[in-house]
């Protein structure tokens, strides 16, 4: 089976983090531009990340034969910080067009202020300018208001629910973004956001149409395998192929396609000399017949397949 | 032609007509000079507007290019790139507005357009103020980047001083870059050069690890003593290609105990002097 993970912040983890990503069946990444752990103090600093994202980091991956993609925002904690936002602001569109630049992103709210309302707002009309989708990150406390907010706020702007994805979901939130039209990630993130397990569930309630799954590993405890392993534990416990294959890469390739810049055929048949991007391919790309019959191999076996 | 020109010429005769007509719009604009956001902008929608085909030229382009600009070699160049120089050809103005600008183009660039920007640098206006732009590509992590700058570019050779035009070819080797698409690589061998060469193949077999066969082709004319031992080793116990690369080198000493050496391996000799095996044909045979 083949995977992509729609959200994961590669720039905080290691090779062997890759090495193990591309040996589980991950083809493809989408690293949302965030903040560092610690606030950023200047707009140069950002400057660097956000070229980071486009070069470096898009390189990095590709000599693991992964595909690397990414996002472009300023994030809702650092929105905040009203003299850095603004400057932030007047520099995003020059990173916007860039290659592999899927969507605006992670933006949304925290602590849902003014500020952070501000800078949201001013970038989905920048989205709705360029024609670009839209990543939201849903805040970890007064959840379910703030998806609601985001949403309503989207709307009012002007975006297309079709052109939006809502991540880090939970059950409480999951009905009302798909009613509505959008796209419903979920995060498997150890400890705060969700458990594989309680997304085998959800699977079971809801499906698989607009909704995926990712990992958001970052700096933090976190998993890079979390999708692979989610997708394991699926098919162990009885949610259809298809519906996994749908969960855990097929929807975030339509989604994240409608970009134009994310295109199956990146992975799957990258012109033999590949100068300008460099990727160096991997085991899908050469030429071996991928091995659909089996469950997803997950090389550390030590850790398990549960995520708590 | 200038370079614009033949530019232009290219474009003219591959790209779609909403294409070109989108293209020619905002060299227009720009040209009248909307300020540096829009070119900025214009420049990162070349990827979406044009897209990234190779652009293969015909033979006759490929003379045109070096009559508009003797060495500029555009095989390995994409639409894309030529889109990119096109616009900031056109759009030049004082060549201190174009370094101030390019620099701010590279510092947000992602890969492509990196690899576009040092592509172009044969082309740009004084050309000698883009040494250090050059230098700093040779700096970069990124393969393709070292690549836009080393290989079919003939700035290198003309504008870098010694110690960078050194830590390329050392690079070029180091990254696994070939060499001999590098322009101009017999005339700037010099002496340090050939002592930053021999150590590092030192520093190579100590780890028992390969190295490029190319490698020696920097050494030969410069070869000291203990070069000459590490070529007569080469010869004693290299890899063919290896062997064949040291009969080269020692074909460039003009040291008699090179001549020496190389009577031990008329083979090899004979082949060099017939034109069957040179430098070109060793670099295609690895």
């Amino acid at each position: 089976m083949r995977f992509i993970d729609p959200h994961i912040h590669m720039s905080a983890r290691t090779t062997d983090d890759y090495e193990r990503m591309a040996a589980a069946g991950i083809v493809a990444v989408i690293e949302p531009a965030f903040w560092l752990g610690q606030p950023r103090t200047n707009v140069g600093s950002y400057i660097d990340y956000l070229s980071n994202l486009v070069g470096w980091e898009r390189f990095r991956a590709a000599q693991f034969g992964i595909r690397h993609y990414c996002t472009i925002g300023l994030n809702s904690k650092e929105a905040n910080n009203e003299a850095l936002a603004e400057a932030v602001l007047d520099i995003l569109p020059r990173y916007l067009l860039k290659e592999g630049v899927v969507a605006v992103g992670e933006i949304g709210y925290d602590d849902q202020t003014p500020a952070e309302d501000h800078a949201y707002r001013a970038q989905l009309r920048m989205a709705r300018e360029l024609d670009m989708l839209v990543q939201i990150h849903t805040p970890h406390r007064d959840k379910k208001s703030g998806t609601l907010r985001s949403m309503e706020v989207a709307l009012e702007m002007g975006l297309a629910p079709q052109h939006v994805i809502v991540d880090h979901n939970n059950e409480e939130t999951v009905r009302d973004v798909l009613e509505r039209g959008f796209w419903a990630a979920f995060t498997l993130y150890p400890q705060t956001k969700m458990g594989n397990e309680r997304m085998v569930e959800v699977a079971r309630r809801f499906g698989s149409e607009r909704i995926f799954i990712d990992s958001s590993a970052d700096w933090g405890v976190s998993d890079p395998l979390a999708v692979p392993k989610t997708a394991r534990l699926m098919l162990e416990r009885g949610i259809a192929r298809a519906d996994v294959e749908a969960i855990c890469y097929g929807n975030a390739l339509l989604v994240f396609g409608q970009s134009g810049q994310m295109k199956e055929e990146h992975w799957l048949s990258p012109p033999p000399v590949d100068q300008r991007v460099l990727f160096e391919g991997n085991s899908v790309l050469r030429g071996q017949q991928p091995r659909v019959e089996e469950l997803p191999g997950i090389p550390d076996h030590t850790d398990g397949i549960v995520i708590k | 032609m200038r370079p614009l020109e033949v530019l232009d010429a290219w474009l003219h005769a591959r790209l779609s007509a909403p294409a070109l007509t989108w293209l020619q719009e905002q060299a227009a604009r720009l040209a009248g000079d909307d300020g540096d956001a829009a070119l900025f902008m214009a420049v990162s929608l070349v990827a979406h507007r044009i897209g990234k085909d190779d652009l293969i030229a015909t033979v006759a382009e490929r003379e045109a290019a070096e009559r508009a600009r003797s060495g500029w070699d555009p095989t390995d160049w994409s639409l894309d790139q030529a889109a990119r120089i096109y616009l900031l050809l056109a759009t030049a103005g004082d060549s201190a507005r174009f370094a101030r600008r390019l620099d701010q183009l590279c510092a947000t660039a992602d890969v492509s357009e990196l690899v576009a920007f040092y592509r172009g640098l044969p082309l740009y206006p004084d050309p000698p103020r883009h040494a250090v732009r050059a230098a700093e590509g040779v700096r970069s992590n990124m393969k393709a980047v070292l690549q836009a700058v080393a290989h079919r570019n003939p700035y290198p050779a003309e504008y870098l001083p010694d110690g960078a035009w050194n830590q390329m070819v050392l690079k070029a080797i180091f990254v696994g870059l070939r060499l001999d698409p590098i322009v101009g690589l017999d005339r700037r061998a010099n002496p340090v050069l050939a002592r930053m060469l021999a150590d590092y193949a030192h520093e190579r077999w100590a780890a028992s690890r390969p190295i490029s066969p190319e490698l020696w082709r920097c050494v030969g004319p410069f070869a000291d003593a203990g070069m000459l031992e590490d070529l007569a080793r080469v010869l004693r116990s290299g890899s063919t290609h290896e062997r064949a690369a040291a009969a080269l080198s020692l074909t460039a000493c003009g040291d008699a105990r090179a001549g020496a050496l190389l009577d031990a391996h008329p083979d090899l000799a004979r082949a060099i002097a017939a034109g069957t095996l040179t430098w070109r044909t060793l670099a295609q045979a690895i």
